[in-house]
């Protein structure tokens, strides 16, 4: 029975069956009722070597494309320092369970504290959770919150211009929680802060849930929002990208209660879409009702600094059906990808980053429009991801310029298109992205 | 660096950099271009070190954490087994780690063949129809699978089935999930032997209940032997059944939920399949349903075609979307060099052998510690705590003196039909060699507990950090560097 991952032996089988009383250990399963015992193999593969493995997987990747990355959506590609892959790899870390040990946990606690206080300090509010599955859930989440705060009223509001792969998720939390969603119209590619204002004169709504960068790469400005939100009793949430607020805004600015979103941005590889975090961050005020784990600061008998678990009154392991969320894990790992990611690029490191983006963006934005086959939809402020419409037969355009090794923009509706520009893109290759798409 | 405590914050000087990035060839100043008053005014107060600083501070504070590589993790319901390193070398593999998830699907043919691939296997070995790998973790498929159960009555029109029974003994997750899908949650009693009370069960059997949710093993480790009599009582009810797989290791090889009658069930990729915990997280739960459910599993999904090309899908029988896209798929590339690495001929010996491993220790301790349960238990048992109570050594003194020792503690104070629970789970990857260290270890706290019971209580004793102050940190959070920093002035 021995394998590498099983060790085993015969012998060693036989002595501990001793001990147990038993002589094989199929009577180890004699109260499993007969029906149910499974008696043939199952019908997957046979067991593959190291050498085998590499080769299944180098095949399996031969039939993917790294491609240079034009589009974004909620997934950017940006700049990942070399230094972290080199720490993740560290199997304290790794293989680490939860930290429900404090006193053999305090790495892991320890950098999740430091997650918190980064995050916090990037969105301006209070305090953050130990971290969230991912933007979406974050955002569903966060509609919870505000319902939980906000007592007797059940009706959320979230924008039209937040990213539709998150308002499906927001959608299908609310609908099976039984909480009322209402999506609030856009206008020029923005909140249409007008029937905001007149859902909110209704006067049973719980929170509402706006976006900046918004899914058009639109920079919002919700001047005179948080007023007439918080004069309604109401609660207001902002879904933000965790990168751009070195420079944008704060949602504390903004007036906000509470800030979410997805951490990717920090530096994280795509992985087709996972793993990445979410990011919860709220007022004092609403700390009892913020889900998953949250680490604070503490000491220890000899009074020496510690940090630890802490409110988990909150929880589900503690409070069952009562808990604020059925969550009882973070994305920890990957907290600590965007702790080090923050620490190595700091204030300035993040602005620079920005600023790369943002004018490799507004680069290529006026080369398209230049080109006079790409025109302007919105006239918006922009960071990063931006959208225009096109003469060109977009889809053809792509299908150019996969075969080039570039990932194109996202095609939307009626003509339009949606880029994003990284740091990570060159001015050479938006150069050579225009030049192929007028060719093709 | 024992006496490494630092914090981040704490290192930074004014100008450090601990980044590289590539001269600005634009000239173009957009940022200050945009309007004023939705710029950010005051800098947020970051960190500024080197990168040296970094490399140094984080390897510091690793060495302040106790992993699976550091050494034995009896954690019960958790299945801490050995991970792999070769799936840590193929998980980062620029040809999946560089792809965009709305990339074109000509281009991820790779991504999206291993996670059909991982979808058929998980289908094979769980004995269900079909599989989606989008949810991010354990309770995200308890989610996810309770949304199916929802969706499927609804679909027939039957919307009064709103409750779920949990059994008192279960994960709490499960009535938290159910809450959170908008059931109600309905508690069913066990036996003393820790098993779902049938008698119990039968009145709460109405056209109410949409469902029951099931461990099996249980989170005492007993196989519940009257599973077909449930399956049968619910069904006939109407309600479907839910399989919570956290316990699902010791069925490896053995038995498969989809034959005992569930119809739902999610599983744990970083317990039963070998994927790191992380710390915490990122995991993964898989969600399997039988035929009858597929068309309401969540968006999107990968499907395969005639000619062998796999597309992503949605349908609008689906109960929705769950993630924003499919999925923790950095995950998934582990479990499924793990299923490969074993293959059939050795995957089926992973549940016999995590079985053995946990009678061997329950059989070897049981003269020490309470055994409020007799008889064969699968991966994992439960101690009522010491078998001597005149020590008034408790639970948490015992699993605090393991970690002087250099074990990691159970899973302690649950399941809470006990007052001293004491949950172990050694898993199959384990020798007997570690067990038996960890066995000698258990009785020599035992003596220690009789003869100087004030060393156990003061435990630990050789940790990094001792006891902390949890009651301060619950009623004052300092939850970041700034409060800290205010709290100290």
């Amino acid at each position: 029975m021995s394998h590498k991952f099983m060790p085993h032996s015969d012998k060693e089988i036989k002595e501990m069956l001793d001990v147990i009383g038993v002589a094989s250990i199929d009577d180890l399963y004699s109260d499993v009722p007969e029906e149910v015992m499974f008696t043939r193999e199952y019908n997957i593969p046979s067991a593959m070597s190291e050498i085998e493995l590499r080769k299944h997987f180098k095949e399996l990747a031969e039939k993917n494309k790294s491609l240079t990355i034009f589009a974004g959506g909620g997934a950017y590609d940006h700049y990942s320092p070399s230094v972290i892959p080199h720490i993740l790899s560290r199997s304290e870390f790794y293989t680490a369970y939860t930290p429900y040990q404090p006193e053999i946990s305090q790495g892991t606690l320890q950098y999740i504290f430091e997650y918190q206080s980064m995050i916090t300090e990037l969105t301006g509010l209070e305090a953050t959770n130990a971290s969230m599955y991912d933007g979406a859930t974050a955002a569903a989440e966060a509609m919870f919150m505000m319902v939980a705060s906000a007592k007797k009223k059940n009706r959320v509001l979230i924008s039209a211009t937040v990213g539709e792969k998150i308002r499906k998720v927001v959608e299908t939390y609310t609908r099976f929680h039984g909480i009322e969603l209402t999506v609030i119209p856009e206008k020029d590619g923005a909140t249409d802060l007008d029937s905001l204002y007149a859902e909110l004169e209704k006067g049973d709504v719980a929170g509402a849930l706006l976006p900046t960068p918004n899914k058009y790469g639109i920079i919002e400005d919700f001047k005179g929002v948080s007023d007439k939100i918080h004069e309604k009793k109401a609660y207001f949430a902002i879904y933000a990208d965790p990168s751009s607020l070195a420079v944008l805004k704060t949602p504390a600015q903004w007036g906000a209660d509470v800030a979410c979103g997805d951490g990717q941005t920090l530096g994280m590889p795509l992985t087709f879409g996972g793993p990445y975090l979410g990011f919860i961050s709220c007022n004092k005020s609403m700390i009892r009702k913020i889900p998953g784990r949250i680490v604070g600061a503490t000491t220890d008998a000899d009074g020496k600094r510690a940090f630890v678990l802490t409110l988990q009154a909150r929880e589900q392991h503690i409070r069952r059906e009562k808990a604020t969320s059925n969550i009882c894990s973070n994305q920890s790992l990957m907290a600590l990808y965007a702790t080090i990611y923050v620490s190595l690029l700091g204030d300035k490191g993040l602005k620079e980053v920005n600023e790369l983006a943002c004018d490799g963006a507004h680069y290529l934005y006026d080369r398209l429009i230049e080109s006079k086959k790409f025109h302007a939809v919105y006239n918006k402020p922009f960071l990063k991801e931006f959208v225009v419409s096109s003469d060109l037969d977009m889809k053809k355009v792509n299908e150019y310029l996969l075969k080039n090794g570039i990932m194109g923009p996202l095609l939307l509706e009626d003509g339009k298109v949606e880029f994003a520009v990284t740091e990570k893109r060159s001015k050479e290759e938006i150069d050579r992205l225009v030049k192929l798409m007028l060719e093709a | 660096m024992k006496t490494y405590d630092k914090i981040i914050f704490e290192l930074s000087k004014e100008g450090r950099q601990g980044y590289s990035l590539p001269k600005n060839e634009y000239k173009k100043n957009s940022l200050n271009a945009l309007p004023k008053e939705l710029m950010r005014e005051k800098p947020a107060e970051l960190p500024e070190v080197s990168e040296l600083d970094v490399v140094r501070h984080f390897t510091n504070l690793s060495s302040k954490n106790f992993g699976v590589d550091t050494g034995f993790y009896p954690l019960g319901s958790c299945t801490m087994k050995y991970n792999p390193k070769i799936n840590e070398e193929l998980c980062v593999l620029p040809e999946f780690t560089s792809l965009h998830p709305l990339q074109d699907e000509e281009s991820v043919q790779g991504a999206l063949e291993l996670y059909w691939n991982l979808q058929n296997m998980l289908s094979e070995i769980a004995g269900l129809e079909e599989f989606t790998l989008n949810p991010y973790a354990g309770a995200h498929g308890e989610l996810t699978g309770l949304m199916v159960m929802k969706k499927y009555h609804e679909s027939r029109g039957d919307k009064k089935r709103t409750k779920v029974i949990v059994p008192d003994s279960a994960h709490g997750t499960n009535p938290a999930s159910a809450m959170v899908a908008g059931l109600e949650v309905v508690e069913v009693k066990s036996k003393p032997n820790g098993s779902i009370d049938v008698e119990d069960l039968k009145p709460l059997l109405d056209d109410t209940v949409a469902g029951i949710m099931m461990t099996n093993p249980n989170t005492l480790g007993m196989f519940e032997t009257e599973i077909n009599d449930i399956a049968k009582l619910v069904h006939d009810a109407g309600g479907l059944l839910y399989y919570d797989g956290a316990n699902l290791n010791p069925l490896l090889g053995k038995v498969r939920p989809g034959d005992m009658g569930f119809d739902i069930m999610h599983i744990n990729l970083h317990k039963t399949f070998s994927t790191p915990h992380g710390g915490g997280g990122p995991g993964s739960g898989p969600v399997g349903v039988a035929a009858h459910l597929v068309k309401h599993l969540p968006n999107p999904r990968v499907v395969k075609d005639e000619n062998g090309k796999f597309h992503i899908e949605a349908s609008d029988d689906s109960l929705g979307s769950i993630s924003t896209f499919l999925g923790n798929f950095g995950v998934m590339i582990r479990a499924y060099a793990y299923i490969l690495s074993l293959g059939k001929e050795n995957i089926k010996n992973v549940g016999p052998l995590a079985t053995l491993n946990a009678n061997y220790i329950k059989e070897s301790l049981k003269d020490d510690y309470l055994l409020p349960i007799e008889g064969v238990c699968k991966h994992e048992f439960v101690f009522d705590g010491l078998k001597d109570k005149s020590t008034e050594v408790t639970t948490l003194n015992v699993a605090k003196r393991l970690l002087d020792y250099g074990f990691h503690a159970p899973t302690i104070y649950f399941p809470l039909l006990f007052h001293e629970s004491m949950m172990i789970e050694p898993t199959e990857t384990e020798s007997k060699d570690t067990l038996d260290e960890f066995i000698d270890v258990m009785h020599k706290i035992a003596k220690e507990a009789k003869e100087t019971p004030e060393v156990v209580k003061e435990a630990p004793n050789n940790t990094i950090v001792r006891k902390l102050d949890e009651t301060t940190a619950a009623k004052n959070p300092i939850l970041t560097f700034k409060a800290l920093k205010e709290s100290q002035q």
